[in-house]
């Protein structure tokens, strides 16, 4: 077992991890932050997403002692600094994005990701960049409904319901 | 105007904040003082017989603690079937041991024989490799497709089972002379031999226990992903364990997804409890993804022959169906319903048919076993049905809209006695055929159909017009048909002295939103605000019972519950007021929150009664008891029968046979709704399934009996880009008429009525392009199928 530091959500933490810890290992149980879900454990299904170094990576594929040193932001660090739901959490609460919840902080964290790369994504891109989240609950309706309106743009009249 | 609170509001979740921040609490989220880590050994073949399982090998590796195999259950009692299911002759359904743990056979690929405790998880695992490499079993013929199971008396899942067939069932049988006799006389019939592909549920959260025992009272606590915890906690104490119940406490904290998949219960969870109470420390199992698929219950898996005599002019004069039904290794506690009660009592559909017979041959394989997965049943019957009637449209020439609004009942025809046994109380299934219509542009198809041939692809459209039964179920009713337990739910509403309320319910929420909804009701049933209402679910120490949810039930009875629990706080306030305004009981009116003198301006609110209810000073003592909690049981007198019609349309690429559902138009009768954001939330998410299913998912074995989609790199889980945008409607609402609620449920509808929509559009398709021979495509319409039916 080895110490292994990084920055989490803003913050300097350490916790012990052998050589096969998983990063996602590492956040729900050396940490405690167990927002981060595994879903599937091959790198299918997206629940264990988390940021690193502002990148979007499942969190069931990264070593922890690889990211030793790395800034990771994971689903507790994404609301705002007075506790309310930050935009995107705002938009899958506001439009439905979510059911039993499970898919959720991985959805969110993608999300994010895209919207920083793609700021006004048309509902095709925003369909194809959720193909590595799987949510078994909404049928995606809302979910890409959700992720139109935290783009700003005007999510009802894309979905034509 | 939309209503912003209360019944009929789309009130935002509350629920959602915790699961948007990362603070939901999922079995696996727990830890615990002293925690030690299970971790399941399983078979790696289909049939096999255990000849040596060497547990010597992992006892002294690093941080192992214990080591269970079969032996240390083989006295202890079987998960069991939960219904009783007799054959034509009358004889009983042949129901076989399901172990803890297997002994003497493993059955199928996945089917646990032994688990390592130890004191971290990778200690486990790496021991149960280990054990898993120090056993030896004596391969068996696999016994896989059911076809051959049946043929084959040599090969048996279960020694004691020569034919591997657990019942052939008949409904209704004394009916089954003058359905033959109809089908003979009919001037059409039209036959089709289809496949209900089997699914795997595949809630995103893979099922979890955490087993707890207490040396200082003898008492049990079990944290697990269910469904129902009071089931769970009845199966494990009644049946297999033997624990007094009073000594078991079973926990379902946030549960990630169940789709019928976590209602039952598994030999995990016992597992868990015996290994805490030799070890005196927690234990705790979570599986892996694969071993979700290997283990969880899968669902449909019908092969199934129908056939539909009508009239030259479409209408339909009987139906008669043959199925073959995989249960698999062993009976799952629903799974014996699933393909009898919850299918042929379907199987006349919307329609008014005079003449169904339906015949179900229950199968054993060496496969994981099959029961309830969304719909249960009546997606079977739903997609028999509905293709059916499109091969008869057809065959004869006749335009399928036309067809259904000749043969669905109208709303005079309520209530109505279909003949395989049910009474449908109200329905108006040409309203919700007329809307999908508008709402799909039906009139605007050739041209789009034109658009899609400009890009080189065939369009074609679907129809589909279902019904299912559920709010499961009146408990007179299935006790008739072979249930086991009562099907009734309970609520306590608990007026806290301040005025806030709990409600204890006995349904579930895994994602439908409950905390939320349940909230709308009792605000406006009481008149107060949502806010001071708190849903308290999940706990067999804090509810009174329940039954769970399942079956798209948690409203229909559990809501009823709770609004009659509702109903005798306002009897008990009344009694309070009439008391405090020095007026007769009967002169007391209750209305927005107050509590009035009739014709007066006196009144006390809804506060001042609770507060009154809990410091008595001035108070009826002498004919009244303080406090102001209230508990309903509520058996529900009838199914409920939500129903409505779906129209896909899709485009499939005639060089490469892909099929893109490109629109999905639902319009549905759910009677009154709750809260419209959830309830088209539920459809968006059953429809998503149904496209899954008829598009993209196949549970595929070998004929080894080895799961070849085994994992999400195999089993195509429909993705963002897989689906489109769905238009939903639900305002065709013919409201329950024997619930208190006018409620009908809508968690299964989606699942149920889409994938025959989806089949129907793209043999219409083909058809329309010319590929006149295609007739049927087995589900999934997966490029190579579509393919291959278009170049046979």
């Amino acid at each position: 077992m080895t110490e292994v530091t990084m920055t989490v959500n803003g913050k300097s933490v350490s916790a012990q991890a052998e050589g096969r810890t998983l990063l996602v290992n590492y956040l729900r149980e050396g940490l405690g932050l167990t927002g981060t879900h595994v879903g599937c454990d091959t790198s299918q299904c997206g629940a264990c997403v988390v940021h690193v170094d502002g990148k979007a990576v499942k969190s069931c594929t990264v070593f922890a002692m690889d990211v030793a040193g790395a800034q990771v932001l994971t689903i507790e660090g994404m609301a705002n600094a007075d506790g309310s739901l930050g935009v995107v959490q705002q938009a899958f609460q506001d439009h439905h994005g979510l059911q039993c919840g499970f898919c959720t902080p991985g959805m969110v964290m993608t999300t994010a990701a895209l919207l920083a790369d793609n700021p006004r994504p048309t509902e095709a891109e925003v369909r194809h960049e959720l193909e590595g989240n799987i949510c078994r609950c909404t049928g995606y309706h809302n979910i890409v409904k959700a992720v139109l309106a935290a783009s700003g743009q005007d999510a009802g009249a894309m979905a034509a319901e | 105007m939309p209503k912003d609170t209360g019944i009929g509001a789309s009130t935002k979740r509350r629920e959602d904040i915790r699961f948007l921040t990362g603070r939901g609490v999922y079995t696996d989220d727990l830890s615990l003082h002293g925690q030690t880590f299970a971790v399941m050994v399983r078979s790696t073949v289909a049939h096999g017989r255990i000849v040596s399982i060497d547990t010597a090998a992992v006892e002294a590796m690093p941080g192992v603690l214990a080591v269970f195999t079969g032996e240390d259950f083989k006295d202890v009692g079987g998960n069991p079937a939960g219904w009783l299911i007799n054959s034509r002759d009358g004889t009983p359904m042949r129901e076989p041991k399901r172990p803890v743990l297997a002994h003497g056979k493993v059955r199928h690929v996945g089917d646990a024989y032994a688990a390592v405790i130890a004191e971290t998880y990778a200690q486990a695992k790496d021991a149960a490799q280990v054990l898993s490499d120090a056993t030896v079993i004596e391969d068996l013929p696999a016994v896989v497709d059911m076809r051959g199971a049946v043929a084959d008396a040599s090969n048996r899942v279960h020694d004691e089972i020569p034919d591997n067939v657990c019942f052939d069932w008949g409904w209704i049988e004394d009916n089954r002379a003058a359905v033959d006799a109809a089908m003979k006389a009919a001037p059409h019939v039209v036959t089709l031999e289809l496949t209900n592909n089997r699914l795997v549920p595949n809630a995103m959260e893979p099922r979890a226990s955490i087993g707890e025992y207490f040396p200082g009272t003898g008492d049990y606590k079990l944290t697990t992903t269910s469904q129902n915890p009071h089931l769970t906690r009845l199966l494990v104490c009644a049946f297999v364990m033997g624990i007094p119940e009073n000594k078991l406490q079973v926990v379902a904290p946030d549960v990630g997804g169940g789709f019928g998949s976590k209602i039952y219960h598994y030999g995990e969870e016992a597992l868990v409890l015996a290994a805490a109470k030799r070890l005196g420390r927690p234990v705790r199992w979570t599986a892996e993804r694969t071993e979700s698929f290997l283990s969880d219950a899968h669902g449909r898996d019908h092969v199934t022959k129908i056939e539909m005599g009508c009239t030259l002019e479409g209408d339909i004069l009987a139906i008669r169906t043959e199925t073959l039904a995989n249960v698999g290794a062993y009976l799952s506690n629903f799974s014996t319903a699933t393909p009898t009660f919850l299918h042929g009592t379907l199987m006349a559909g919307p329609y008014k048919v005079p003449h169904v017979y339906v015949n179900v041959k229950a199968v054993f394989t060496n496969t994981a076993p099959v029961d309830a997965y969304r719909g249960a049943g009546r997606p079977e019957a739903t997609y028999s049905i509905e293709r059916v009637v499109d091969k008869m449209c057809r065959e004869l020439g006749l335009d399928p809209f036309e067809v259904r609004r000749r043969n669905l009942l109208t709303p005079d025809q309520f209530p109505y006695t279909t003949p395989v046994g049910l009474v449908y109380d109200t329905g108006n299934y040409q309203a919700t055929l007329d809307k999908a219509v508008e709402l799909a542009d039906v009139a605007g198809f050739e041209a789009r159909r034109a658009d899609s041939a400009k890009r080189g692809k065939l369009r074609g459209m679907g129809l589909s017009t279902w019904i299912e039964a559920c709010g499961i179920a009146p408990s007179h009713l299935v006790g008739v048909l072979g249930a086991r337990v009562g099907l009734y739910d309970a609520a306590t509403v608990r007026v806290n002295a301040t005025g806030t309320i709990s409600v204890m319910t006995g349904a579930h929420s895994h994602g439908q939103g409950h905390e939320t909804v349940f909230p709308q009701i009792v605000a406006e049933k009481l008149g107060i605000d949502a806010s001071s209402v708190e849903i308290v679910h999940g706990d067999t120490a804090k509810i009174p019972f329940g039954m769970g949810s399942y079956g798209s039930r948690s409203l229909a009875v559990a809501g009823s519950a709770m609004d009659r629990a509702i109903d005798k706080i306002i009897a008990k306030g009344k009694k309070i007021a009439a008391h405090m305004l020095e007026a007769a009981e009967g002169d007391i009116t209750f209305a927005d929150g107050k509590f009035s003198v009739a014709g007066t301006d006196k009144a006390k609110t809804f506060g001042e009664i609770a507060f009154s209810a809990y410091v008595p000073h001035n108070y009826p003592l002498e004919t009244l008891e303080p406090g102001l909690e209230e508990t309903a049981f509520y058996d529900p007198a009838n199914f409920t029968y939500p129903a409505g019609a779906y129209i896909c349309e899709v485009e499939v690429d005639e060089g490469t046979g892909k099929v893109d559902v490109v629109s999905f138009t639902c319009a549905d009768d759910f009677g009154n709704v709750m809260n419209p954001m959830i309830v088209e939330g539920q459809v968006h998410g059953g429809v998503g399934q149904g496209i899954g299913q008829a598009v993209l998912e196949s549970t595929t074995y070998d004929e080894n009996g080895q799961l070849l989609t085994g994992s999400y790199m195999d089993y195509a889980m429909p993705r963002a880009d897989d689906v489109p945008f769905y238009t939903v409607d639900h305002s065709c609402n013919t409201p329950c008429t024997h619930n208190p609620l006018g409620v009908k449920g809508c968690g299964e509808a989606g699942a149920i009525g889409s994938p025959p929509a989806v089949v129907n559009a793209v043999i219409d398709a083909l058809q329309r392009g010319g590929h006149t021979h295609v007739t049927h495509i087995d589900m999934p319409v997966s490029p190579n199928r579509v393919w291959q039916a278009i170049n046979a």
